[in-house]
């Protein structure tokens, strides 16, 4: 292998809060082979140059969803994102966009936290079923209904990607909305009218404008957008036909 | 489940905007052509198509009534949407006074229309 290695410039957002009053941006010179994704970019900064430089990862491998950031202003996960795509150009590494920087490129998650519980995230039986009856049976269709939704890994790309999230913190957002349809299309679960009272609210589908920015960024192909206008349809029949609803709809 | 959460009205608008937004993807471009270019230029149309007596037997008919009403005050509700959400997307967070002028220029349009409508007789 001709492994002489070349250099590329790695411009990272930094921010230390005990220091600096706001975010500001410092280039490093890193030496890359073609293997390396910016994630190692990164990595390398922090072993080499400086070790206070704060990002989070684990898996290396596109699974875990920790390593999301905004590069060259895409979010993207800087675990499969190569350093080769970008030289001989500056790359910009930032903090993930429409989020509290906690530190560096580390963001505040705690609201995406509090909207994941918010959807119960978890299958409500339609009934209570006893252990003699045995296991549920789920067709394949059934199984297709919700599979897609289930490949969620929580990297929050879509919130960074999401202008109405960034103008309305408040929105559930794109992957709370996929995780609450991959439930409510569960045949085993019996909770899409108690959902559907966050849904059809107004921090709902509705702030959604149909931009499709977040299934374009999903690195697990999961199409937040598709969820998201699929219950803003079951909304607006809920909206509508809550008075005929024998339950009476939802609030 | 959060508490104190308030239910949106946005249905009411956004199927007025989705039933707009469909009619003018599909009759849109073709009554562009027709009425900006075919009928001005004499293009392809027998002379005479948008006559007076035309349109006004077409305005009289119950079916083309319905079609000038839905064409005319969905496409604006379609419209009303678009430009206030538009706003909001471009930094220019909309008060109740923009609300009022996009949605309320749409109803008054919708209710300007019935009334010539059917005004015009059967």
């Amino acid at each position: 292998m001709s492994d002489t290695k070349k250099i590329i410039e790695i411009e990272v957002l930094r921010y230390q809060p005990e220091s600096d009053t706001e975010p500001h941006l410092e280039v490093y010179k890193v030496p890359f082979s073609d293997d390396m994704s910016v994630l190692q970019g990164v990595q390398y900064i922090k072993d080499n140059f400086d070790g206070s430089l704060t990002f989070r990862w684990s898996c290396r491998m596109a699974i875990c969803g920790s390593c999301g950031m905004m590069i060259n202003g895409i979010p993207k996960l800087s675990c499969e994102t190569f350093l080769r795509d970008y030289y001989p150009n500056r790359v910009r590494v930032e903090a993930m966009a429409h989020f509290p920087i906690e530190k560096d490129l580390v963001v505040d998650l705690s609201g995406f936290i509090g909207k994941l519980e918010s959807i119960q995230p978890y299958i409500i039986p339609r009934e209570a079923r006893s252990l003699e009856q045995g296991e549920y049976i789920q067709s394949p269709e059934q199984f297709n209904a919700y599979i897609q939704f289930t490949s969620c890994i929580n990297c929050t790309l879509c919130y960074a990607a999401c202008p109405q999230f960034g103008l309305n913190p408040d929105f559930i957002g794109p992957a709370a909305i996929a995780l609450l349809h991959r439930y409510n299309m569960d045949s085993r679960d019996g909770a899409a009218e108690q959902r559907m009272e966050l849904v059809a609210s107004e921090e709902g589908v509705f702030n959604c404008s149909a931009v499709g920015y977040c299934s374009e960024v999903c690195p697990k192909h999961v199409d937040p957008a598709n969820a998201v206008n699929i219950n803003k349809t079951n909304a607006a029949k809920d909206y509508f036909l809550r008075f005929l609803s024998p339950k009476g709809g939802s609030k | 489940m959060k508490s104190g959460l308030k239910r949106s009205n946005a249905p009411i608008f956004w199927s007025l905007f989705g039933a707009g937004g469909m009619l003018s993807a599909l009759f849109g471009p073709v009554l562009v052509f027709i009425t900006g270019i075919a009928v001005p230029l004499g293009l392809l149309l027998p002379a005479g198509t948008m006559s007076y007596p035309k349109m006004l037997a077409f305005a009289q008919n119950f079916i083309g009534k319905g079609f000038i009403f839905a064409v005319i005050a969905l496409f604006l509700w379609f419209a009303a949407h678009r430009i206030y959400h538009s706003l909001h997307e471009i930094g220019i967070h909309p008060g109740l006074l923009a609300k009022l002028l996009c949605y309320g220029s749409a109803f008054a349009a919708t209710l300007i229309s019935a009334y010539v409508l059917l005004g015009l007789g059967f």
